[in-house]
């Protein structure tokens, strides 16, 4: 069929809603009688909670009620459940509210519920709860020492788990064996998500019908369902609606089920009216589930030729106070497993211990895993071609698994089943210049000025599939994908998808794949997501699955869909249904292109039903669960140039050359988009973002304007090319990208700058590379 | 204790009650129902609640609400003029300049006022006169090519 949408850069169809004010986020939202919650928060990171008196909050006017954790309790609301878990894990309870402790700055401890916000906010200040502050721990290889304060009885070392992958024998042997071997230590620094659009959620309780309703900021409205409804609060599924309207972004911190959709929910049914809570920003800092948080001990072995022999990497993750829903597999199946990166590694061997402390959990933030895995992998690279003299493109290029190896098979899990990594390397050599480039950087030492340039050739898993593997690792959830396709009588189209899109331009890019297939114009194409009120369930969007998974589970249902109504357009036609032909939107007997009945007229016949194949049901609608095969492996090339100032320590980007491929593309607009986005989250963690806590796990760094965020003069303009190599395992040939960038750009920005300061000798500097953390390393290796 | 205050909204004129300590964002979102100039913080940072007061750009986070007594606010609902979209607006959607679209309403009032002040900026000056703004969807590149986007139509317009 020819295609008229697919890999068009079409403006996207959501765009209007937006540009205007028109968009529904959850704060948007109200209804009759709607009263507000402000959360009572823990100002200690770990205390004993004495006692709790509401009585001059109650009586504050406009207070409707003021409940604690005890009060949820005794009701019968249980933990908050953790969806993966791993053999042998500690898994504490997490109470929607802190029943007799608290264990991180900003657990909540009461909720207070009042006519309006402000009010609400008044009142949370009137609650006084007594504490007897407890010694907390804050950093993850601290919190393992003997004598740290324990975050759990049940885990008296703080252990969450201790889990390893890869072959530790043949490993040390490769060590045993190795020409050279680099080492280094560093520490991949907690992130704050920081989506611009708050958490928030409003629930309502209609006592006639025994029916609630919630709207929240969600990525995964039927996770959220399920969880809460099955797992902590006890409401039979069907009873519970959830709705994720317009969402102001996510990057994995609105995957998962917290306290505070949970509160509001459970409140609304015992106040008898709506009830609504927006995050405050500084709510936000504390509360939306951290990312990152590891101290990596890594080592790389050559043989004499320079080819890598073995890797060997001890990770400390730290997972904080609680185990947020998908913790356990962010540092384990999503890091582990990356380890091999772009390169033919013989052996590899990792091993990661999960470890509580007193502050916010951690859990998936853009990439999760996979960024902190490539950060590795390539400081190893540029580390262990710097110890051998080599240029880091050739040392590189040297080790890549050749495109003949395909599908390979890692020594950490891993099936790759497509790739070219030099065909996007040689890509973003010429795209940068290299040669001259490394000529003009060698000139400008020699007149004191730092030009660094640095590489990352990452490798992403998204699409994490197929569900009996998860399963097989610990998932509590399978990890496909629904659709369901409704024709309606005109031939219009409505589109339900389980995948969830708050900024991924779903509405345009998944609609281009159903005009295409159906031959119709994109504007008879409605997307709907968001509401398990009327799509399927479904697993929603995070781990860059939207395109190769819920796109693979559209084109599932319009296959079925297709089928049918070739059936019909052949009884109507009177032809043998082998003899008929579909394109372009008409069905025509093969060979008479002018005898033909459009789609929009096989619509309605499956609705009138009056001249129809005997025996076929009514209707043209279908629906599909797609199960992925694999995982699907984006890759790629980033460059980044920088320039270093020796005076101030300040680091400027030059140039960024970022060379993807994510398989077929079907919306070159967004998808350089989600690039674009992914490369500034990916340098913000090189250059600027870092959570920071005190020796008593205080976080300091608690709001913007103590938590640097890249704003657009931090930035350079991208560079961004791509080469294609087709999935080979889904129906549309597509990879995911939407976290690519971020993947890959923290490591690349890192080795620039250390590429830029080799002349000091200094091989390595923890993130964010502040100015005052580069200026320091240039005197100390002055002075040195 | 409530205050009357008038304000001129998109053009059309509210008398209204309000708190004093009411902040303009939520006398726009929860008075009068203009959902579309959001808030993204509480330490004036971000920018989501830009919009312009006697013309120019304020954070309406920052403002009370009976600070703009007697004042004209332009939010992104009254951009838009007899439903031709500003070119603000149009340069945004070619340029795909938004995603999650929570910081656009703001961005675009902030670009409003540089190209008032400003009408044919660098991309460094666009970049430094949106510091004030953050997005995290969209790396900011397409956001300065739909501010440039803007300024060449409102050049060739004027
Ligand atoms: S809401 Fe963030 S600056 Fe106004
Ligand atoms: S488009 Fe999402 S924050 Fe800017």
């Amino acid at each position: 069929m020819a295609t008229r949408y697919f890999g068009v850069a079409m403006k996207r169809r959501e765009d209007p809603r937006f540009i205007t004010g028109r968009g529904t986020y959850v704060d948007d939202l109200t209804l009759p009688g709607l009263v507000y919650a402000a959360m009572v928060r823990s100002p200690h990171a770990h205390a004993r909670i004495r006692a709790i008196h509401k009585e001059k909050a109650l009586q504050h006017p406009g207070v409707i009620a003021v409940f604690t954790g005890k009060d949820m309790v005794d009701s019968g609301v249980k933990s908050l459940p953790c969806g993966w878990l791993l053999p042998g894990m500690k898994l504490p309870p997490h109470y929607p509210m802190a029943v007799d402790k608290v264990r991180h700055m900003g657990e909540i401890v009461a909720v207070v519920i009042a006519e309006d916000r402000y009010t609400a906010e008044d009142a949370a200040e009137l609650v006084e709860v007594e504490y007897e502050p407890l010694p907390a721990v804050a950093d993850g290889a601290k919190a393992l020492q003997p004598g740290a304060p324990a975050v759990h009885d049940e885990a008296p070392d703080n252990v969450c788990f201790r889990w390893s992958i890869g072959d530790r024998e043949k490993t040390d042997e490769a060590f045993r064996r190795a020409h050279r071997t680099v080492k280094v230590e560093l520490v991949n620094q907690r992130l704050i998500p920081n989506a611009i659009e708050p958490r928030a959620a409003m629930a309502q309780y209609n006592p006639a019908t025994d029916e609630y309703t919630l709207w929240v900021t969600s990525q995964n409205p039927h996770v959220h369902r399920l969880l809460m409804a099955a797992f902590v609060l006890g409401i039979p599924e069907h009873k519970l609606r959830v709705i994720s309207p317009d969402v102001g972004g996510g990057f994995g911190s609105k995957i998962f089920l917290y306290p505070e959709e949970t509160i509001v929910t459970w409140a609304a049914r015992q106040v008898g009216r709506p009830v609504k809570w927006t995050a405050r920003r500084r709510e936000s800092f504390v509360s939306d589930a951290h990312g990152r948080d590891h101290i990596t001990e890594a080592e790389l072995a050559v043989d004499e030729k320079g080819k890598i022999l073995g890797m060997r990497v001890k990770t400390i993750a730290n997972l904080g106070a609680y185990l947020s829903t998908f913790a356990p597999a962010i540092p384990t199946y999503l890091y582990g497993t990356l380890l091999s990166g772009q390169y033919e590694i013989p052996t590899i061997y990792c091993e990661v211990t999960g470890v509580f402390t007193h502050t916010t959990p951690v859990d998936a933030y853009r990439g999760a895993g996979r960024p902190e895995a490539t950060y590795v992998v390539e400081r190893l690279m540029d580390l262990m071609a710097r110890e051998l003299g080599e240029d880091p493109a050739e040392f590189r290029r040297k080790n890549f698994i050749p495109p003949d190896k395909f599908p390979y098979q890692t020594p950490v899990a891993l099936q790759y089943d497509s790739g070219n990594y030099e065909g996007a390397l040689n890509k973003a050599l010429e795209a940068i210049r290299y040669k001259e480039l490394r000529r003009q950087q060698e000139e400008l030492r020699k007149q004191g000025r730092y030009i660094g340039i640095g590489f990352s050739c990452y490798i992403e898993a998204c699409g994490i599939a197929p569900s009996q593997v998860v399963g097989s690792l610990g998932a509590q959830a399978g990890l496909w994908e629904s659709a369901l396709v409704r024709v309606h009588p005109t031939g219009k189209v409505t589109v339900y998808t389980g995948s969830h899109t708050h900024g991924q331009g779903h509405e345009t890019a998944f609609a281009q794949i159903v005009a295409d297939e159906l031959g119709i114009p994109i504007e008879d194409v409605e997307i709907v997501h968001g509401d398990t009120g009327s799509v399927p369930f479904g697993m929603g969007t995070y781990g860059s699955r939207s395109a190769p998974v819920g796109g693979s589970a559209i084109v599932l249902s319009l296959q079925k869909i297709k089928e049918k109504a070739r059936k019909i357009a052949a009884y109507l036609l009177e032809a043998a249904e082998e003899d008929v032909v579909f394109e372009d939107g008409k069905f025509y007997v093969k060979g008479v292109p002018d005898r033909f009945k459009t789609f929009q007229e096989v619509a309605l016949q499956a609705y009138l039903a009056h001249n129809y194949p005997p025996g076929l049901e009514p209707g043209l609608e279908a629906s599909s669960f797609y199960d992925p095969k694999n995982f699907t492996f984006p890759f790629g090339t980033h460059i980044c140039v920088v320039e270093v100032d020796p005076e101030t320590g300040k680091v400027k980007i030059l140039r960024y050359v970022a060379v993807d491929d994510a398989g077929r593309i079907i919306n070159p607009l967004i998808a350089e988009g989600q690039v674009h986005g992914g490369i500034a989250q990916g340098i913000g963690q090189a250059l600027l973002e870092g959570a920071i806590y005190d020796e008593n796990a205080q976080l300091l760094s608690a709001s913007l304007l103590d938590y640097a965020l890249p704003r657009a003069d931090d930035l350079p303009p991208f560079e961004i090319d791509h080469t294609v190599t087709p999935c080979p395992h889904n129906p549309l040939g597509v990879k995911g990208i939407g976290e690519t960038g971020t993947i890959a750009a923290t490591a690349a920005a890192v080795n620039a700058v250390m590429d830029a300061l080799a002349p000091f000798g200094i091989r390595h500097i923890d993130m964010p590379l502040t100015p005052e953390k580069i200026w320091r390393a240039i005197q100390a290796a002055r002075a040195a | 204790m409530k205050v009357p205050v008038t304000i001129t909204v998109n053009g059309q004129v509210y008398q209204r009650e309000v708190e004093p300590r009411m902040l303009l964002v939520h006398f726009l979102r929860e008075v009068l129902g203009l959902t579309g100039t959001h808030v993204g913080c509480d330490t004036s940072q971000c920018g989501a609640c830009v919009v312009l007061m006697d013309g120019k750009a304020v954070k309406s986070c920052t403002v009370f609400a009976v600070q703009a007594d007697g004042a004209q606010i332009t939010t992104i609902e009254g951009l838009a003029r007899n439903g031709q979209l500003h070119p603000l607006q149009e340069g945004f959607w070619e340029m795909h300049g938004l995603q999650c679209g929570f910081c656009t309403p703001g961005m675009i009032l902030a670009a409003y006022d540089l190209l008032q002040r400003n009408p044919n900026p660098t991309d460094e000056e666009i970049r430094h006169a949106l510091e004030g703004n953050y997005c995290r969807c969209t790396g900011y590149h397409n956001i300065v090519r739909a501010v440039r986007y803007a300024a060449e139509k409102l050049r060739v317009q004027a």
